[in-house]
């Protein structure tokens, strides 16, 4: 009877996630750094109905004030209220973030795994692409995207995702070449099983550790470059803000206002800190070998 | 007295998971000139009583528990990490399993050679160039002058291994250690090797110990022996002994389990063909020299239904490459492969993926050839899926059955490879090579990564499975003693060509090839 249970317990050919997410449930950082990331999705979502006050409400005779009852994080230079900024700039910088992060890590994957299993020539050609996009200085690239397609925020995730997906790629390529060649790839073409099962259920499971560990490096830098382009004037418009912005403007007038950079430095700082809990937790749940149960 | 004497060592690793003792109150005497052999499977500790010994026992987690070590009369475990390093490699020298990866790829073998010398004895290079190439001679290094401004990835295996024996012996050592240091090499050159190491023993009134997994290998070198499993010693006496009356019954079992005997081949001139390779050619492009190097030349045989035919042949002589190209896992140049009616070489790959659950392979080494991230159901159920043998409401109990049949508990269905031994891991990948019900099986070495004691079991089950299931095999394997008792006919195999094939009982009573001849010669017997 025993043994029945045990089979019914997962979903047969899922159960490389099923037991991840068992694994993961039992990790107690990587489940706070999950619960702290959805809070913070929460009430970025929510910012419209929980702000205090609204984002471009300026209140010049009371200028940039410290933390107060009325005004928690304080209010920057024109009397904006600091928490109200900092809830809708993380709807900025987190959509920015994990769609950008989500769209390299797409399009790295399939790019790095094509290369790295077939190899020879077709590997030669999509890398020499990589190289050459890499010689792009990217500036030009998204200025010459903004100009074919317009001005849009979703415009600004897609750019993005589209230039960090070239280190991902690179990274993917070199695990799976390494992959490609073990004995159980090559037991699995024995078996008759197509390039695309084999890619998907034995090459890329195998090469998911880096990737994770990628994946939440390239959250921080996307919210950087987001930030930097913006300043350009090439993202989002004042008085829209994000994190990123918020923070390079605070660290202008860090000596007379420290919580202008501050507050937003430390929403910044909490999601960097959740998001690599829980992308070590990921990591660790996906190989079965760290941990029995 | 002695030379060395260890009296109740006992070593343990401390982890995460607890305490592990890899060495279990052991101790031995070992007297000037003898040689003393430590015999045990993987995880015995044989290996480990002589890395505690010179204080080569990663710490932390390993830790020597108690015991002391004399070694002329100093106790070596209570030594300080320097003193301890210069009786290392002057008094106690030691040579190791794998000769590529202990020298080092940038440097000559010469100037690898005479470093002890020129650094811990002060001689002059010119004096340490002389004596260095005296010992190249001595080991067998043909025009040694030349030979000393070469660097290591110019030596064969065998070649090497006589430099690591060579620079174990510059500084006159007393005591040798050699840890398995004949079981990455082929037959022939382990002869060589051994014979070497025998014959300079004797000049140098060397005292030896040898430790190793094969107990053939043992007889005809030491004085006496020690069989350890599980970290103790469970038995000890001279070799003649060991060998005559083996006291224990984990020796008797280790003994047992050499594969010996010979098969009575079947006739089988009556069955069916299977498979007929013909005039097949594979060749490799060298990176380095932009040459194409042949791996298979011109090889033509035929399998019949229900045989188990044996390729053996040393390492690179084009085995392996001969089996992956008959499953087109390796491009052919030229040359026919008869299946099922249908030629393999000439087939797309679409159409081969259709014929590939009927032909399958089992691989040499069970830790790489299984998906770390695939539980023994999925990877069983993985090919039975896929070609739709089996539907998902019943193919628990197909997996299950498929268990059932290689051995192993159903209730492990649903672990990963890494928490199985080696044996175990073989028997799912078996498993995998015959849910599809194939006619025809390729092994490539599939029991050589195993100890004894578990290759005897797997080479069982892989008889009976034959049986069962009327399978045909072509058994590819370095190992004569294992192709011997398994197969029905065998073909001999050098530099990608057959050079003999015959019934089984023929080629060992009367080989034809003088090649072959060496072979046989070479296999370390366990019995006189």
């Amino acid at each position: 009877m025993t043994v029945g249970n045990v089979i019914m317990d997962a979903e047969p050919g899922a159960s490389l996630w099923a037991d991840a997410w068992r694994r993961l449930k039992k990790n107690k950082l990587a489940v706070f750094g999950l619960l702290v990331l959805s809070v913070l999705i929460v009430i970025a979502l929510l910012a419209p109905w929980i702000a205090p006050y609204g984002y471009e409400q300026q209140n010049l005779e009371l200028g940039a004030t410290p933390p107060s009852f009325a005004h928690w994080f304080g209010t920057d230079l024109f009397g904006r209220d600091m928490l109200t900024r900092v809830l809708y700039g993380g709807r900025v910088s987190l959509a920015v973030g994990l769609i950008a992060t989500f769209v390299a890590l797409v399009i790295g994957v399939t790019w790095g795994t094509i290369a790295g299993y077939l190899g020879g020539r077709t590997d030669a050609v999509m890398m020499r692409i990589v190289d050459a996009l890499y010689a792009l200085p990217f500036i030009i690239f998204i200025i010459l995207l903004m100009v074919v397609f317009g001005r849009s925020v979703l415009l600004l995730f897609v750019a993005i995702g589209a230039v960090e997906w070239l280190t991902m790629a690179r990274i993917v390529r070199a695990q799976v070449l390494s992959i490609r060649n073990q004995e159980f790839v090559e037991a699995a073409r024995a078996m008759g099983l197509s390039t695309p099962h084999i890619l998907a259920k034995h090459v890329v499971p195998n090469s998911l550790g880096p990737i994770i560990v990628y994946a939440t490096l390239t959250v921080p830098q996307v919210m950087l470059l987001e930030a930097f382009l913006s300043f350009l004037g090439l993202g989002i418009q004042p008085p829209q803000s994000s994190w990123g912005l918020l923070i390079s403007h605070g660290a202008n007038v860090m000596e007379d206002s420290p919580w202008l950079l501050i507050f937003p430095g430390l929403a910044l700082s909490l999601t960097l800190f959740a998001l690599n809990f829980l992308g070590d937790g990921l990591r660790d749940a996906l190989d079965p070998r760290v941990s029995k149960d | 007295m002695a030379l060395l004497s260890v009296r109740n060592l006992t070593t343990s690793f401390h982890t995460r998971n607890g305490v592990t003792t890899a060495v279990d109150d052991v101790s031995f005497e070992l007297k000037k000139g003898e040689v003393l052999a430590i015999v045990g499977e993987s995880g015995s500790g044989k290996s480990m009583c002589c890395y505690s010994v010179l204080g080569l026992v990663p710490s932390p987690p390993g830790k020597i528990e108690s015991g002391t070590a004399l070694f002329d009369g100093r106790d070596l475990l209570a030594m300080s990490a320097a003193e301890l390093q210069s009786i290392r490699g002057t008094d106690i020298a030691m040579i190791f399993q794998d000769p590529m990866t202990c020298l080092n790829p940038f440097l000559t073998i010469g100037e690898q050679l005479i470093e002890p010398l020129v650094y811990n004895r002060q001689k002059t290079r010119h004096q340490a160039k002389y004596r260095a190439i005296e010992l190249m001679r001595e080991t067998g290094i043909d025009r040694p002058e030349q030979r000393f401004n070469s660097y290591p990835h110019e030596f064969s295996g065998g070649m090497r291994q006589r430099v690591m024996i060579a620079m174990a012996l510059i500084t006159e050592p007393k005591l040798l250690i050699a840890d398995e240091p004949t079981t990455a090499l082929d037959v022939t050159v382990q002869a060589q090797i051994l014979s070497l190491i025998l014959e300079l023993q004797k000049t140098r009134d060397l005292a030896v110990i040898f430790v190793s997994h094969d107990l053939a290998v043992v007889r005809g070198l030491a004085h006496k022996v020690l069989v350890m499993k599980g970290g103790r010693v469970v038995e000890r006496n001279a070799t003649s002994n060991i060998f005559r009356s083996p006291q224990h019954a984990y020796t008797q079992q280790l003994l047992a389990a050499v594969p010996r005997g010979e098969k009575t081949s079947e006739d089988l001139s009556q069955s069916r063909t299977v498979l007929a390779v013909s005039k097949l050619n594979v060749s490799f492009l060298d990176r380095n020299s932009g040459k194409r190097l042949t791996a298979v030349d011109d090889v033509s045989f035929e399998l019949q239904k229900n045989e188990i035919l044996g390729l053996v042949g040393e390492s690179g002589s084009g085995k392996s490459t001969i089996g992956r190209s008959i499953l087109k896992l390796v491009p052919a140049d030229s040359g026919q492969v008869h299946f099922a009616g249908r030629e393999l070489l000439r087939l797309r790959e679409r159409e081969m993926r259709l014929l590939r659950p009927q032909l399958q392979m089992i691989f040499q080494d069970p830790y790489a050839s299984l998906n770390p991230r695939r539980t023994v159901f999925d990877t069983l159920a993985e090919p039975l899926l896929y070609h739709g043998l089996a539907k998902r409401s019943n193919i628990e109990h197909q997996v299950l059955a498929l268990m059932d049949d290689v051995g192993l508990a159903r209730t492990a269905i649903r672990k990963y490879p890494h928490e199985f031994s080696g044996g175990q891991r073989q028997r799912i990948a078996i498993g995998r090579a015959i849910s599809t019900r194939p006619e025809l099986i390729i092994a490539d070495e599939p029991v050589s990564a195993l100890d004894v004691t578990i290759q005897k079991q797997i080479l069982e089950l892989i008889i009976q499975l034959v049986e069962k299931h009327s399978l045909s095999m072509l058994f590819i394997s370095h190992d004569l003693a294992v192709v011997r008792s398994l197969c029905d006919r065998v073909m001999v195999l050098q530099r990608g060509r057959i050079l003999e094939v015959n019934r089984t009982e023929n080629l060992w009573s009367n080989p034809q090839h003088r090649y072959t001849q060496s072979l046989l010669e070479s296999v370390p017997q366990i019995e006189s």
